[in-house]
């Protein structure tokens, strides 16, 4: 009799692209739950937007590069770069912003490197600096967390401001939106105002339900956390990078808060506000787009980490995980070269 | 140790099955991998052959009779010969198998000769000749004898089998391979998953009471079994890139091989068969089987009740490593370990190859410590330096990268290509 043939191993294991997306979109729920509870409907409708446009665009360029449509376009990697970038943008975002981010993330990003696997910088972080740099108004105009608002918008009325860019007659951008506790800071140094001082704005003292409104951002930093628990669980992605992030966050803000608490922030607050979480956890992740080996890996994470706190400290932006992740990003090549593990049996 | 994966064993199937004996086949086709060394033919088309009778050798590797009857047909394929006999059922043994009986009066050098003409090869599946590993040993001063039981790939079970069953005839062999060697010491390691093979060969060794003889458990896993993963697990120092255990002072052998050159002391008979493991659910009844090389596969399937039905494939070895077959004609060699007759109830084959995602898990699983991912960038681009660089004649091409990579990139065969290319 006569059988099929083909190379060992014959059996492999369940693991497969498309389940690695899956958990990661899993993992990501409690974050956009929180930040819907946090922030009102806006997140879902950017989700909506982001993935559409994300798979739209995909799709479109996968057919320019008469690649197969179908496998790539429902692997999950653009959906996740798509939810990655809505919760980084403001949740009253117009909708040509996330849109034409969701594209560029696409078009530029992924499939001009090449598309999955071969994208050197992280897409939703590519999409989203693409936005603060070209629409920075936009950008920065965040929502207020729920408490902090006289009004807590509908959906209706969500979807009409994103569709319109109006909103309705008797509410102002004022009353609605305000800066991130992050901006706050930067804002008051600027102002030279002493930290106690800017602590003690209504942004960071109001109560609402368990804390002050602050937390807003705290508990979408703590949903991050719990799914990224999941995610080292599921064994999605490795400890390395993620707590060497953290790690580095933490010892540079609590080193320079220890030189100069009127200055700088505590560690506790970089940790907790800001993308610090959601960087650690999913984005610095983002295996395509990391070095490989564990110790470069290390270097990476701490890399990432060191970066954000500078740009927050000294740089001209409130958060910098965003163009952290996309420094080292262009540093990967020279990690992975100078951290290959020392092979079997070798000296 | 690093690297590595827990496996489902599927040795379940076949495992509690004791080891029958298949008769002697009625053609036996032999082969001789002469690999374009010179070979000897030692016999013509029509002539009569006892079992035992050497029909063939090249410089290191000896062919004998495993059946008696005549010569029907010799082949050439390209160096590969086939030595084709049409067994007479008389089982008639050649004269030069006669027992040795006191191995320890022979001179050392005498004794490995005599384990070279009775062509014994490692019987764990890569069938290198014991005989030249024992004068590697010899040349290295290896002190230490490491016996390989671990058995650590899927399916497999005809270690664990021979160790149940011939605990005895194992230690003897050990006796024997380290007087071969004029070694001190000799483990034998055998995985945590086999309680009986263990407990056999530890009452043997008690019975035994040779000091020089120890026996451990290792840790279950795959590639446990791998030579230089056992040898750093037993003795905490890596095998060089590029050399072999004797360059640390250490001799693996398989179990089966010990059990081979012990027969060969008391019946003088050469290496003329071997346990094969029949299982998968492709097969009505799975079975432990002793048979004569050259016995067609086809036989020790209907020993086994025939196939189920249609199979996904018909592998020779574990479904990591082993070698999926073309036909069920070819025959029994030293290297057929197991026979997996496997449908998609067993297990899932590769499918629809993504592209990298770099995710790393190839690296986490290597035993040889290399990174998976970049090799097959370079073994894409054909880039040699760099492939030589990052370890590419390091990879023990045990296939632990293809099981955990979430795209199913054919890593390891890539790998096998690319090393054969340079």
């Amino acid at each position: 009799m006569k059988f099929q043939t083909g190379p060992a191993p014959h059996s492999v294991g369940s693991n497969r692209v498309r389940r690695m997306m899956l958990l990661v979109l899993a993992a990501l729920a409690p974050v956009v739950i929180a930040h819907l509870l946090c922030f009102g409907w806006g997140i879902l409708v950017n989700i909506l937007l982001a993935v559409s446009s994300a798979l739209v665009s995909e799709a479109f360029a996968l057919k320019l590069r008469g690649k197969p449509v179908q496998p790539f376009v429902t692997d999950g990697s653009a959906i996740v770069g798509a939810v990655l970038l809505s919760l980084a943008l403001p949740p009253l975002a117009p909708w040509w912003i996330t849109v034409s981010g969701a594209a560029f993330a696409m078009l530029v990003a992924k499939h001009l490197y090449g598309g999955l696997g071969y994208n050197v910088f992280n897409p939703a972080m590519a999409g989203y600096a693409a936005l603060l740099v070209s629409f920075p108004v936009h950008m920065t105009r965040w929502l207020l967390p729920a408490g902090l608002t006289t009004t807590d918008l509908s959906l209706t009325q969500t979807v009409h401001i994103i569709f319109s860019g109006q909103l309705p007659l008797e509410l102002t951008w004022d009353a609605l939106s305000g800066a991130t506790p992050l901006a706050t800071v930067r804002a008051g140094l600027i102002l030279r105002a002493t930290m106690d001082e800017i602590h003690a704005q209504p942004l960071f003292t109001s109560i609402v339900g368990a804390g002050t409104v602050g937390t807003g951002w705290w508990w979408v930093s703590l949903a991050a956390f719990v799914g990224g628990i999941v995610l080292l669980a599921t064994r999605v992605i490795r400890w390395q990078i993620p707590v060497a992030m953290l790690v580095a966050t933490f010892v540079c803000a609590m080193f320079m808060h220890a030189l100069d608490p009127g200055r700088y922030s505590t560690a506790s607050f970089h940790l907790l506000t800001g993308a610090t979480m959601i960087g650690a956890f999913f984005i610095a992740t983002d295996p395509v787009s990391a070095a490989t080996s564990d110790r470069g890996r290390l270097i990476y994470g701490a890399g990432i980490g060191v970066l954000a706190y500078a740009i927050r400290a000294w740089g001209g932006y409130p958060d910098g995980v965003a163009f952290a992740v996309l420094l080292m990003n262009a540093a990967v090549p020279l990690i992975d070269r100078y951290t290959v593990p020392r092979v079997y049996g070798r000296p | 140790m690093r690297g590595g994966l827990s496996l489902i064993a599927h040795k379940e199937q076949s495992t509690g099955l004791a080891i029958d004996l298949v008769a002697p086949p009625k053609i036996a086709s032999l082969l001789l991998a002469a690999q374009n060394l010179p070979a000897q033919i030692l016999v013509q088309a029509g002539d009569d052959v006892r079992v035992g009778q050497t029909l063939a050798h090249t410089h290191t590797t000896r062919l004998h009779a495993s059946v008696s009857g005549r010569i029907a047909d010799i082949r050439n394929d390209n160096g590969q010969y086939t030595f084709v006999i049409a067994g007479d059922d008389a089982d008639r043994r050649d004269d030069s198998v006669r027992p040795i009986g006191d191995f320890s009066s022979m001179e050392v050098e005498a004794l490995r000769t005599r384990i070279a003409l009775a062509g014994i090869t490692g019987l764990g599946g890569a069938c290198f000749p014991t005989a030249t590993k024992l004068a590697a040993a010899v040349h290295k001063q290896a002190p230490l004898l490491i016996i390989n039981g671990a058995e650590c790939e899927p399916f497999i079970t005809c270690d664990d089998r021979l160790m149940r069953e011939h605990a005895g005839d194992i230690l003897f062999g050990v006796q024997v391979l380290l007087y071969a060697i004029a070694g001190s010491q000799a483990i034998v390691a055998i995985e945590t998953n086999k309680p009986a093979a263990l407990q056999a060969i530890r009452a043997a060794n008690k019975a035994l009471s040779d000091s020089r003889i120890q026996v451990r458990a290792v840790p279950t896993y795959y590639p446990a079994g791998g030579e230089r993963q056992l040898v750093t697990a037993l003795t905490e120092k890596e095998v060089p890139s590029g050399g072999m255990p004797p360059d640390i002072g250490v001799l693996c052998q398989n179990v089966g091989t010990a059990a081979a050159v012990a027969k060969l002391i008391r019946t003088g008979e050469p290496l003329i068969d071997r346990v094969v493991t029949v299982t998968g659910s492709g097969v009505r009844e799975p079975r432990n089987l002793r048979a004569r090389f050259g016995t067609p596969i086809a036989t020790l399937i209907d020993a086994c009740g025939g196939y189920t039905g249609p199979l996904e494939r018909l592998i020779m070895g574990g479904s990591m490593m082993g070698v999926a077959l073309e036909s069920d004609e070819l025959p029994v060699t030293a290297a057929t370990n197991c026979i997996v007759a496997a449908t998609l109830t067993d297990f899932q084959p590769p499918g629809r190859e993504m592209p990298c995602i770099r995710c790393g898990h190839c690296a986490t699983a290597c035993p040889a410590h290399l990174l998976p991912q970049q090799l097959l960038r370079y073994a894409r681009l054909n880039d040699r330096p760099a492939l030589s660089e990052l370890g590419l004649r390091d990879c023990i091409e045990c296939g632990c990268c293809d099981f955990v990579c979430p795209s199913q990139i054919p890593l390891a065969s890539t790998f096998i290509a690319a090393k054969r290319a340079s």
